[in-house]
């Protein structure tokens, strides 16, 4: 990864190493004349004459990666640097915001040279084989689809490992040139020629050994962390410390003006293993109260093990909040009722309805979040039903054709006589949606039977054209 | 000495006794519009609290005119509505025609897991949210419903000054014929569909659907008479009507007895 130039003359970094000056980086003129890092600086400027060198400044370029590291936060919360040249970043349940893997390093790709950075993006399973295929792949940016990273490393050369440079070149001297050769190779000699270390890479390339990554967290993030003398075990302790760490945590957010949108609880238990609470709020919150209601009803997802010894309340998402005069009268924000009801039931089980241009009734309404601006549009004045079955149920009905209401129709084994009946109100469907529906016709009729129940019943087909339905007779609503 | 039946002694005395008696601010009252009905209900309307109301017949199961009649008791009170499901039937636009706008209706949709009680908890939940801070939450609700149960929600729907009606919608045959059940609400009423006048009431050839008739049974009223009417369904705004006498049947309440 390096600085894009403008100009043409080839541009390198050295510093010192020992009484000796070497490249430490390169940029892409200096790399294509042969320039490499690590050479010393007198050859380098006998193969290049002219070349442009400049100080290196390692710990500027390390604190500069890793404000890149932070940049790329609006990808992945798990973004890491790695050495002097890389990024780590854990893209996991990430890719669905931007329609796939291709279309986000595509986005990826494109912020980065906006930003005048040329990088070489590599997606794979696993971090050691991202960081061969980004160094040593063919191309600039790849995914490689799971769980064929073995294909996709196998014409490597072995220094794609991340191998020290002279394992690499015995590998080489023992006719080891690519990754590839050495995935059928006998483990155990390996391991005893060269040390664990190849193996080490190499099942962390193909993803047989783990490899964490520590992701690097944002200094201005919101977060409290609370240590306990003795284990938790019980429901009500986790309560009292989680109330113990939301007070300074909101406290820090009312300081800089801000709300929580998400709050995780990390628990840390005695056996090293994590478990985590997340709760969202549909806008920004810090009553403690309130988030502290919300996360004590997901409590009862977290198994206790045999004791949590620490815990880490974190707002990874907070928003500015802006202060709102709150007089005696006023109406308590809904906000915080829709938030609980959220978290109790699932935000996809919270809702209003808004309506739709469609005269298909099951089409006309949709379902919105139950915070989204009013529209403040309703439905046509059309009499619709109170409630609507779907699917439609079939009925048997008298009628004369083409569009007189039936006489009679019998649902649920009762027969209901129509004393009054309006319609047809004639709903033609949506040919743009489905092919099936380019001629299909529905005549509706609000009938009345002779109890006063009345019923939304309606004829597929138009009566005279069969191509616009079967004739067949449905009861869709109840009045 | 004061004469013993000074009219005004004897109202001041009431009124103290009902501060007494009743929630430091007057409770909501939302009157019908309708005098028959009115003039039954202590408050002379119906009062923010906890109100039951069911279907009839096949209505039962499918609580269609009952929650058309809930919809226009909540349309005509400000403010956004919690309306609670246990199943996925409500269609909007049926509700907006009684003047239910669909901006302020929030539907919470609980599942039938629970056997009614997810309905409720979930109603407890918005009636104790704040005061004032919902126009009403309407439960849809199957099975039984406890004094406890009941209680809990009065007291919920009191203390916030907020409209509760609890829909009930009985799927099974044990759960039928439970309108006896003791439960801790102020009002019960049953919505049955009548048989409705003609289109044009003045030329009954013409066809056509007109206004529907429902007959309004109050079958439990705290503190009032019980009483049955017959009205005129739910129009644009909410609104019952007194049904005018060229209907079927007659206008005035057709029996009423002692709570």
């Amino acid at each position: 990864m390096g600085e894009g130039t403008t100009s043409i003359s080839p541009r390198v970094t050295a510093l010192h190493d020992g009484r000796r000056r070497v490249v430490a980086g390169t940029d892409p003129a200096a790399a294509a004349l042969g320039l490499r890092a690590g050479m010393a600086l007198a050859h380098a400027m006998a193969l290049a004459p002219g070349l442009d060198v400049a100080e290196a400044e390692p710990h500027a370029e390390q604190a500069a990666l890793s404000r890149l590291a932070l940049w790329c936060h609006h990808t992945t919360p798990l973004a890491a640097a790695d050495g002097a040249d890389g990024l780590w970043l854990d893209v996991t349940g990430c890719a669905h915001l931007w329609g796939g893997e291709a279309p986000m390093l595509a986005d990826l790709a494109q912020r980065l040279a906006a930003e005048g950075l040329h990088a070489r993006l590599a997606l794979a399973d696993t971090p050691g084989a991202a960081h061969a295929l980004a160094r040593y792949g063919a191309e600039a940016c790849i995914a490689v689809p799971p769980g064929e990273q073995r294909a996709a490393l196998a014409p490597l050369p072995v220094r794609a490992l991340r191998i020290p440079a002279d394992t690499a070149a015995t590998l080489r001297r023992l006719g080891f040139d690519h990754i590839g050769d050495l995935l059928h190779a006998p483990r155990a000699g390996l391991s005893r020629r060269l040390g664990p270390h190849v193996c080490r890479r190499l099942d962390q390339a193909m993803g047989a050994a783990p490899e964490p990554i520590v992701p690097i967290v944002p200094p201005e993030t919101l977060q409290h962390r609370l240590c306990f003398i003795e284990p938790l075990l019980t429901a009500e302790a986790l309560e009292t410390a989680i109330a113990a760490g939301l007070a300074p945590l909101c406290a820090r957010m009312e300081q800089s003006g801000q709300g929580a949108r998400r709050i995780d609880v990390l628990f840390e238990r005695v056996d090293g293993t994590i478990q985590a609470i997340r709760i969202g709020t549909a806008r920004p919150s810090r009553d403690a109260a309130h988030l502290l209601r919300m996360l004590t009803e997901r409590l009862d997802t977290i198994d206790p093990g045999l004791g949590i010894e620490a815990m880490r309340i974190v707002a990874p998402l907070a928003e500015p909040l802006r202060w709102t005069q709150q007089g005696a009268d006023a109406a308590p924000d809904v906000s915080v009722l829709v938030d609980r009801l959220c978290n109790r039931l699932g935000s996809e089980r919270v809702y209003r309805v808004a309506p739709v241009e469609s005269d298909v009734p099951e089409r006309s309404v949709r379902r919105v979040p139950a915070l989204a601006e009013p529209g403040g549009v309703t439905w046509p004045d059309s009499p619709r039903p109170t409630r609507l079955l779907h699917p439609p149920r079939p009925v048997e009905a008298l009628a004369l054709l083409p569009d007189q209401p039936p006489v009679a129709f019998t649902w649920r084994r009762r027969r209901h006589r129509i004393r009054r009946a309006d319609g047809p109100e004639r709903i033609y469907g949506e040919w743009w949606r489905r092919d099936a529906e380019t001629h299909a016709v529905r005549d509706y009729f609000q009938v009345e039977d002779e109890d006063g129940q009345r019923f939304w019943l309606f004829r597929q087909g138009d009566g005279v054209d069969p191509a616009t339905g079967g004739l067949s007779w449905y009861l869709h609503g109840l009045f | 000495m004061a004469n013993r039946t000074d009219p005004v002694v004897l109202q001041q005395l009431r009124t103290a006794i009902a501060r007494l008696e009743r929630p430091e601010t007057a409770p909501h009252v939302l009157p019908f519009g309708l005098p028959a009905l009115d003039s039954v209900l202590p408050q002379g309307g119906l009062v923010a609290g906890f109100h039951e109301v069911t279907g009839a017949g096949a209505d039962v199961a499918q609580g269609a005119a009952a929650g058309l009649f809930a919809a226009g008791i909540l349309a005509r009170l400000p403010g956004p509505v919690l309306w609670v499901l246990e199943q996925d039937d409500v269609f909007a636009p049926g509700l907006a025609g009684a003047g239910l706008h669909p901006d302020r209706v929030i539907y919470a949709h609980v599942g039938k897991e629970g056997a009614g009680k997810a309905g409720l908890l979930v109603m407890e939940e918005g009636l104790r949210h704040g005061r004032h801070a919902l126009a009403g939450v309407v439960a849809e609700v199957s099975g039984r419903l406890s004094l406890t149960a009941s209680r809990r929600l009065q007291l919920a729907a009191e203390s916030t000054g907020t409209m509760a009606l609890v829909l009930r919608r009985q799927h099974t045959l044990p759960e039928m014929g439970q309108e006896t059940e003791t439960t801790a609400a102020l009002t019960r009423w049953r919505v049955t569909a009548l048989p409705s006048g003609p289109a044009v009431p003045d030329v009954p050839d013409i066809p056509g659907v007109g206004r529907g008739a429902w007959q309004i049974e109050l079958l439990r009223n705290r503190g009032g008479q019980t009483g049955t009417w017959i009205v005129g369904a739910c129009d644009a705004a909410g609104r019952l009507d007194m049904v005018s006498p060229l209907a079927h049947r007659p206008a005035a309440a057709i029996g009423r007895r002692a709570a």
